[in-house]
């Protein structure tokens, strides 16, 4: 919302400058953006006036030009064809920032001669958009007069309405809130009745009343329809609208000075004598939907809720109402008999209507927000005033049809509460003055009761007025207070699911990755991809075809984000990201997952090969599940059951049993990643936080830690080396080893892995370290042989054998 | 020349000529070991008369001391020098770089909430959380966003499609907010165990998470970073909403304060609701807080709304509070000079290289935030 300075003091008397009003607005609430202030880019520009223009000695096209300025006589070269002796024009000084031109003058010789300022024309001071010579002003503007004052120019205001105060699209409006904020004195003038000079020839009927409330209008005969008054079109100017006509121009002003929208039709142009309010129609043999032309020059279709103002007995659609007038009834320079229509629309009807059609205008705008229902009688007196002083002509009685919405209903109201919802002290007689400013009336008793002014249907309650009161005495009022001290949780304010994501975050950051936050979204194809894509978490409305369905899984989109690092010359990305992930639109079908992508492109490397970067980025995923917890020890580990986007031999699941799945890893399917446009290889992991079992201390909730074993006697090693069948994994051959003497066996490490010479076709050689631990005494050489005949014989059973 | 003299000096000699440890040893066996010649003569010591005895013996001792000696002074030689050719060609070009090591980092989301959480925790809040998806009651209904009111169209929804039975679109949750209805609503059971349950006041909660909004430009992403805040209790005022905020935004800045102000704007679950602003210049192409005549929003508050607390089942006579709500992805630009929104969701790693932070800067308040 755009107003001017002088247009604010019709309202206002006071003599704040700009600055002041807007930053009183903006501390009540009127959130000022920009202020344009035309005054301060005049200030250095003066009238002057030539005494003597002479041929520039050295060139034809100048002049040389004796001047009367501000600051005395000045010698001044000037190239405009119309420098003449006499002539009153605008005199910038040396040091003067002209922005037309974008440039501040310097003292300068043109052609051998010294101008000492310069003569403006009206382009160089941003008054119009082109010009042809300096400017020719009335000669008896005396010298030195401010060009801020010769031109009318005004400092333009423009501010954020917020949707709870639709009076503040009206100039009215806001000086109420500026008068209530002691910025000065409510002056607004007051509406007087214009009698009518003859009965209405047009009636009024309304079919649709939740469409529009009520409707009032009246004609006016015999009116002279031209361009409107300088000071009318400067005002609309001011405020980036297009003067357009007489009649035009006043519903504009009316709209801006007082909100209240308003509309002229062409009495000549209509047809019958009554103006009906209903809904949109479809033609009843046709079932057509009913068209109108708009005042934009664009056909609409109204739906049967939007408001459609009709004649022709109803029948034909001459404006969508509340939102734009019809091109067949507008009026024009040859508009003689005027019918002005002010009426109340429905709020929320206005708003869908405009949304529908796609319509936004200064009276959708306004209506929607809600328009004051007080204001229809008195807007349209108002517009009958300005008509007949502006175009002359003769009014008819006004024809009303329909009620006004009720006014906003009164209510108790303690004013203690101010200081308990806000802390402010303010006494209740500051109180009742601030309340009355902004136009409530207050009944005062032992309780007040209150009533908003038909103008605020926001204010529905009590903490409604102690607002009112809290920012009309400023915000920088507030105390600043501490809040109470309170119980702390003693275990921390973070859920034990919360703390491990954070643990998470640092334990990969840590291991070496880099943790990326992607969209939520994917497309539905590729969510289809990692089993996703359900009808169920498609958006109806998404900002791009390729984010149109929430994501099943942070694969694909840290996928991508690897595909566009090796896009960019770094094909070597680690990315990490802790986020939600989406198995329907249920609340709990909402988790969160902790995925890594990586590409394993790490640089080569004098040292030679490093660790399969498979299993480096196995060893990341359990240090990771150790730090969150888990149950390392107990995982099972499955291969050949993860889902399709994995790569069949070369992912597996960490799990605890078939339905406890806690993790699963490996590398990507190569046909998934064609499909994302990525280059493979690529290895990932993905934990579902929440099916991550509790760490034991969390559930039992006690932190102590049972009491540590450090055994005195030496640990020992034996190693041994199998022969055993390809298909026997490594794990289950391990996990017999360890098994075959729980109490002795700390721990076995796999050292070697061979296949080939001195090994059979089908056969594979696992050399095995195992840590022995002796408990109670050190193992004799017979206890070290029967433990060696043990392990031995647990791993035959596999199939193993000891390599001789 | 005695015979003695004689071998002694036939010894010194020897070691003397010795180039390598094992030779000075081999000498050592031929005079001192089990049959060595010294070792002899100490021996021969048992047959002689006791004045012969008296007479030889410290001179063959003496032989025995000086000869042991200098066998031992020339293997420590020899010894030292084999070291010093040993060290000498086990030296290796130390300039060779080290393995590479993948760095990692944290993003910078994420570093400001964690310091968020840090400072919130602090003031005894705990931390909320809510699903992404919700419903039209949670994410507006409740917050006195009644339906069709204009005041939802300011955000920009993203919808899923209708439920094929009821009709009902679920959003996107376009703020946090609905996490303040699941914490109020006491009767509530939580649909998840990570989601906030109802509980009864006093109340002291912030929710961190994603929102979104379809909005894409150079300042807005349609998904972003919310943190929210509420209080509830039996006296909480607009004081305390100011006493908090202000006290958090100069500690989350790292300053002994900051000049910041607040004005009234509209929200339709709060009232009175205001922004908060603090001071700028931004002359330069540079930010500076504290300084130059710019007011930077950064946050929006107020007094939880009757309304909200009523469909909360909570009685507005008897429990008030504050609600805030601020975008964390902002806050991380504002305090760490990231000049842009957009590459925050890109995941590229030499931005996340630049803009990230080590494992090991875990905000907390005896090092610092940051």
């Amino acid at each position: 919302m755009k107003f001017t300075l002088d247009w604010l003091k019709d309202h206002l008397d006071t003599e704040a400058d700009v600055e002041t009003v807007a930053r009183a607005m903006t501390m009540a609430g009127l959130e000022v953006e920009d202020v344009i202030d035309p005054v301060a880019k005049l200030a250095p520009f003066t009238v002057a006036r030539i005494v003597s223009a002479e041929q520039h000695p050295n060139a034809d096209r100048l002049r040389v030009c004796q001047v009367e300025t501000v600051d005395g006589m000045k010698e001044i070269v000037c190239g405009a064809p119309n420098a003449r002796a006499g002539l009153v024009t605008i005199y910038a000084p040396i040091g003067a920032y002209v922005p037309g031109l974008g440039v501040t003058l310097v003292e300068k010789p043109v052609r051998g001669v010294v101008s000492n300022g310069m003569l403006c024309s009206a382009s160089e001071l941003e008054l119009s958009d082109e010009s042809d010579g300096i400017l020719d002003l009335p000669g008896d503007l005396t010298v030195g007069r401010p060009a801020a004052g010769v031109f009318g120019a005004q400092p333009v205001i423009d501010f954020e309405v917020t949707p709870n105060r639709p009076d503040w699209l009206g100039v009215a409006g806001i000086a109420r809130d500026l008068a209530a904020a002691g910025l000065g004195t409510l002056k607004t003038p007051a509406i007087e009745a214009v009698p009518g000079a003859f009965p209405s020839p047009l009636s009024i009927r309304i079919e649709r009343p939740d469409l529009c409330a009520v409707f009032a209008g009246r004609l006016i005969r015999g009116v002279r329809n031209g361009p409107s008054p300088q000071w009318l079109q400067d005002r609309l100017r001011a405020i980036g609208l297009r003067p357009i006509s007489a009649l035009v121009d006043i519903t504009n002003l009316v709209s801006y000075d007082r909100a209240r929208p308003l509309h002229v039709y062409d009495a000549s142009k209509l047809v019958g004598g009554e103006l009906v309010a209903r809904g949109g129609q479809s033609a009843r043999d046709s079932g057509e939907p009913e068209h109108l032309i708009a005042l934009d020059g664009k056909t609409y279709a109204p739906g049967p809720n939007a408001c459609v103002i009709a004649d022709a007995a109803g029948e034909r659609p001459i404006g969508l109402g509340g939102v734009m007038g019809g091109e067949s009834t507008g009026c024009d320079e040859a508009t003689v008999d005027v019918f002005v229509e002010s009426a109340w629309f429905d709020p929320l009807a206005t708003a869908q209507t405009g949304r529908d059609l796609g319509i936004i205008s200064d009276a959708q705008y306004r209506f929607a927000r809600g328009v004051d229902p007080a204001s229809v009688v008195p807007g349209l007196e108002l517009a009958t005033a300005l008509i007949l002083e502006l175009c002359g002509g003769e009014p008819s009685e006004m024809v009303v049809a329909g009620e006004a919405p009720a006014s906003p209903a009164s209510f108790a109201f303690d004013p203690a509460r101010v200081e308990r919802l806000t802390g402010l002290e303010v006494g209740d007689e500051q109180i009742a003055d601030i309340l009355t400013a902004l136009g409530f009336q207050i009944a005062r008793g032992d309780h007040w009761i209150v009533t908003p002014p038909s103008w605020r249907r926001d204010v529905e309650g009590p903490a409604d007025l102690v607002e009112e009161v809290a920012r009309i005495v400023g915000y920088d009022a507030l105390p600043s207070t501490p809040l109470p001290e309170t119980q702390r949780a003693p275990s921390g304010v973070l859920s034990p699911r919360q703390a491990r994501m954070r643990t998470a975050r640092r334990a990969l950051a840590a291991l070496g990755w880099r943790e990326a936050v992607t969209w939520s979204f994917t497309s539905r194809k590729i969510a289809q991809l990692f089993g996703g894509g359900d009808e169920r978490l498609v958006l109806d409305n998404p900002i791009a075809s390729d984010l149109d369905c929430m994501r099943p899984s942070a694969l694909p989109n840290l996928i991508q984000a690897a595909a566009r690092n090796a896009a960019r010359g770094h094909a070597d990305a680690a990315l990490f990201e802790i986020g939600p992930v989406y198995a329907g639109d249920r609340p709990q079908d909402q988790t969160t997952t902790i995925t890594g992508v990586l590409a394993p492109h790490a640089p080569r490397a004098w040292t030679g090969a490093p660790v399969d970067p498979l299993f480096a980025l196995k060893a990341d995923l359990l240090a990771l599940l150790e730090e969150l917890g888990a149950p390392v020890a107990s995982l099972q580990l499955v291969q050949g059951q993860n889902p399709g986007w994995w790569h069949p031999g070369r992912s597996a699941r960490l799990q605890l049993g078939p339905k406890a799945v806690v993790a699963q890893f490996g590398a990507l399917h190569p046909g998934v990643l064609k499909a994302l446009d990525a280059d493979g290889p690529m290895l990932a992991f993905e934990i579902v936080l929440d099916t991550l079992p509790q760490p034991r201390a969390a559930k039992s909730g006690s932190k102590a830690r049972p009491a540590a074993e450090l055994s005195a006697l030496m640990p020992l090693t034996r190693d041994f080396a199998f022969v055993a069948p390809e298909d026997l994994v490594a794990g289950d051959l391990m996990r017999a080893v360890q098994g075959a003497d729980k109490a002795l066996i700390s721990e076995a490490r796999l050292f070697d892995l061979y296949r080939g010479k001195g090994v059979d076709d089908g056969m594979k050689s696992l050399a095995v370290e195992v840590v022995i631990q002796p408990r109670e005494a050190t193992l004799t050489e017979a206890e070290i042989e029967a433990l060696s005949t043990k392990i031995v014989a647990a791993a035959d059973k596999l199939g193993a054998r000891l390599r001789s | 020349m005695t015979d003695l003299a004689q071998l002694e000096l036939d010894l010194i000699q020897a070691i003397g000529q010795t180039a390598t440890t094992t030779e000075v040893e081999a000498l050592r066996v031929q005079a001192l070991g089990k049959t060595g010649t010294i070792s002899g003569l100490l021996k021969g010591m048992g047959a002689m008369s006791p004045e012969e005895r008296r007479e030889k013996g410290p001179m063959i001792n003496g032989l025995r001391d000086r000869v042991g000696a200098a066998l031992a002074a020339k293997k420590a030689e020899l010894e030292a020098a084999e070291l010093d050719a040993r060290l000498l060609a086990e030296r290796i070009d130390l300039t060779l770089p080290a393995p590479p090591r993948r760095r990692g980092s944290v993003h910078p989301t994420m570093q400001v909430m964690d310091e968020m959480i840090a400072l919130f925790a602090e003031m005894g809040f705990a931390v909320a959380e809510g699903p992404d998806i919700e419903d039209d009651f949670h994410n507006f209904t409740a917050l006195n966003f009644p339906p069709k009111h204009p005041a939802r169209e300011m955000h920009d929804t993203f919808f899923l499609k209708p439920d094929p039975e009821t009709g009902e679109r679920k959003v996107l949750r376009t703020h946090t907010s609905p996490v303040q209805i699941r914490a109020m609503r006491a009767g509530e059971k939580a649909p998840a165990p990570w989601i906030a349950s109802g509980q009864e006041p006093p109340i002291r909660i912030i929710a961190p998470g994603r929102t979104f909004r379809k909005d894409s430009d150079a300042t807005h992403t349609p998904m972003f970073h919310q943190i929210e805040g509420l209080v509830i209790d039996r006296d909480i005022h607009m004081g305390h909403l100011k006493g908090t905020l202000e006290a958090f935004v100069a500690r989350f800045f790292e300053m002994d304060q900051v000049d910041a102000r607040f004005r009234p704007h509209h929200f339709p679950f709060t009232e009175p609701s205001a922004e908060m602003d603090i001071r700028c210049d931004r002359s330069g192409g540079r930010l500076r807080l504290n300084e130059g005549e710019d007011w930077m929003e950064i946050l929006g508050c107020g007094m939880v709304h009757p309304k909200v607390l009523i469909a909360c089942g909570l009685d507005p006579d008897e429990w008030q509070g504050f609600a805030f709500g601020m975008g964390v992805d902002r806050l991380a630009m504002l305090k760490y000079g990231i000049p842009d929104l957009r590459p925050m969701f890109d995941a590229d790693t030499r931005w996340l290289a630049h803009y990230g932070f080590s494992a090991f800067a875990a905000p907390n308040l005896a090092t610092g935030l940051s």
